[in-house]
């Protein structure tokens, strides 16, 4: 039996060549990276390309879709966030396309790995500090320093405010990360359990057990799925937020 | 690739990590640079896909039919508004109608009734003078009557006498005699 973490193997399909040390290889995540970006394209390009005054149902999903970026990011970071809304729209659908993605048997996680996460949270964090820094100057550091706080509690607050900030990023690509590998981990070891027992002799009438925690496990594993890619989304727009609106 | 060697740790089925030197697939580092890669790649080609096609396509289904139902809700209440108006007018013409058609019937009454009072007046005026002649002559005929019943009977009992006696008496002791006889 296969251990539980050969799923998150990178594997590479063409190897490219060489970049310093390590290998540039279209792999197995490339390749689901290609496939998420390209099951988007075709709900959303492919299926708005009448542009129908009533929708059918490939427009309805897309239009559902967009609407629910547009309204959390006019929830949660305001009307002059709408700006903000293909890349909100962009990171929640590129997330949620590879979490499901990886909950098809035998496929690939691309955001089980945290370089991919933390590129994507880098991309949320440079976006707000080079936005907010551009749009407010030096009162973007305002966020730091709560008001109408006696001076000297500031010593303690703008520490915890700057901790704060920095560790946004750090939250959001662990979260993400850490959810999609410990959901896969488990629901492979619930799995593996399973054909353990059905092997080993009478222990076998105890393998449905395992089997009914694998089922619960994949419910689960899709509520994961579809909630870290909306945790992911709402979190950026609140970091959108800060840099539209510094001043707390 | 370099660490293939994962796949030795097949019959434990423990969650940790097997082997030092970051062969947990998630920390191998010499499959950052292809992931990074492909991540800029694919999210580039993503995000620009959003920018320049998505967010402006949808945006612009959601705003045309926002604006579609917006304009047929006002075309509906303009229609509305004008039907009640046209309602409002029927009824006012209607009740004019109904004002007029009444006048109407009361001045043709009224006319009516006028004419035949007048009517009435002047056959009972002519009645009345018909009546007042008829009574007239009546009177003159009964006068006139009255006045001829001294001289025949003057006249009649001449005769009687003249039968009685042979001889008339004079015209003048007739007429006194009855004058006397009818004077009671």
């Amino acid at each position: 039996m296969a251990s539980p973490i050969e799923q998150f193997e990178i594997k590479p399909i063409v190897s490219l060549g060489k970049i310093g040390g390590s290998e540039i290889a279209f792999t197995n995540s490339a390749l689901f990276m290609v496939a998420a970006v390209a099951i988007i394209a075709l709900l959303f390009v492919y299926g708005t390309r009448n542009r129908s005054l009533v929708p059918g149902r490939l427009q309805a999903l897309a239009e559902m879709g967009y609407e629910f970026v547009a309204n959390t990011v006019k929830d949660s970071a305001g009307h002059d966030g709408m700006k903000f809304v293909p890349l909100v729209f962009s990171l929640f659908m590129f997330v949620l396309v590879c979490n499901l993605l990886g909950m098809i048997p035998g496929a690939f996680t691309v955001t089980s790995h945290l370089v991919v996460t933390a590129a994507l949270a880098a991309i949320v964090i440079l976006t707000v500090i080079i936005y907010g820094i551009a749009k407010h100057g030096a009162h973007f550091f305002g966020l730091f320093v709560p008001k109408g706080v006696h001076p000297l509690m500031l010593i303690i607050l703008v520490p915890i405010e700057v901790i704060s900030f920095v560790s946004r990023p750090i939250s959001l690509s662990v979260r993400l990360f850490a959810n999609l590998l410990a959901g896969h981990i488990a629901l492979k070891i619930f799995a593996g359990f399973v054909a353990t027992l059905l092997f080993a002799g009478g222990w076998a009438i105890l393998s449905p057990l395992p089997l009914v925690l694998t089922i619960a496990l994949i419910a689960l594993e899709f509520l994961v799925a579809v909630l870290q890619a909306y945790v992911f989304a709402v979190l950026t727009c609140i970091y959108l937020h800060d840099a539209l609106h510094p001043g707390h | 690739m370099a660490a293939p060697a994962t796949t030795t740790g097949t019959t434990a089925h423990g969650g940790a990590a097997p082997a030092p030197g970051g062969s947990f697939p998630p920390f191998q580092g010499n499959t950052f640079a292809s992931q990074l890669l492909w991540l800029a790649i694919t999210f580039g080609v993503l995000y620009w896909l959003a920018a320049k096609v998505i967010v402006p396509r949808l945006g612009g289904i959601l705003e045309d039919r926002a604006n579609k139902i917006g304009n047929d809700l006002d075309e509906a209440a303009a229609m509305k508004a004008k039907a009640e108006e046209a309602g409002q007018a029927y009824e006012k013409s209607l009740a004019e109608a109904r004002a007029k058609s009444q006048a109407i019937a009361q001045e043709t009454r009224e006319k009516v009734n006028a004419d035949s009072a007048a009517r009435r007046k002047t056959v009972e005026a002519d009645l009345a003078a018909k009546l007042a002649d008829a009574e007239a002559m009546i009177v003159a005929t009964k006068t006139e009557a009255m006045s001829h019943v001294g001289a025949i009977a003057a006249d009649a009992a001449s005769a009687i006498v003249n039968r009685l006696t042979g001889a008339a008496p004079a015209p003048a002791d007739a007429a006194k005699a009855v004058k006397t006889a009818l004077g009671g």
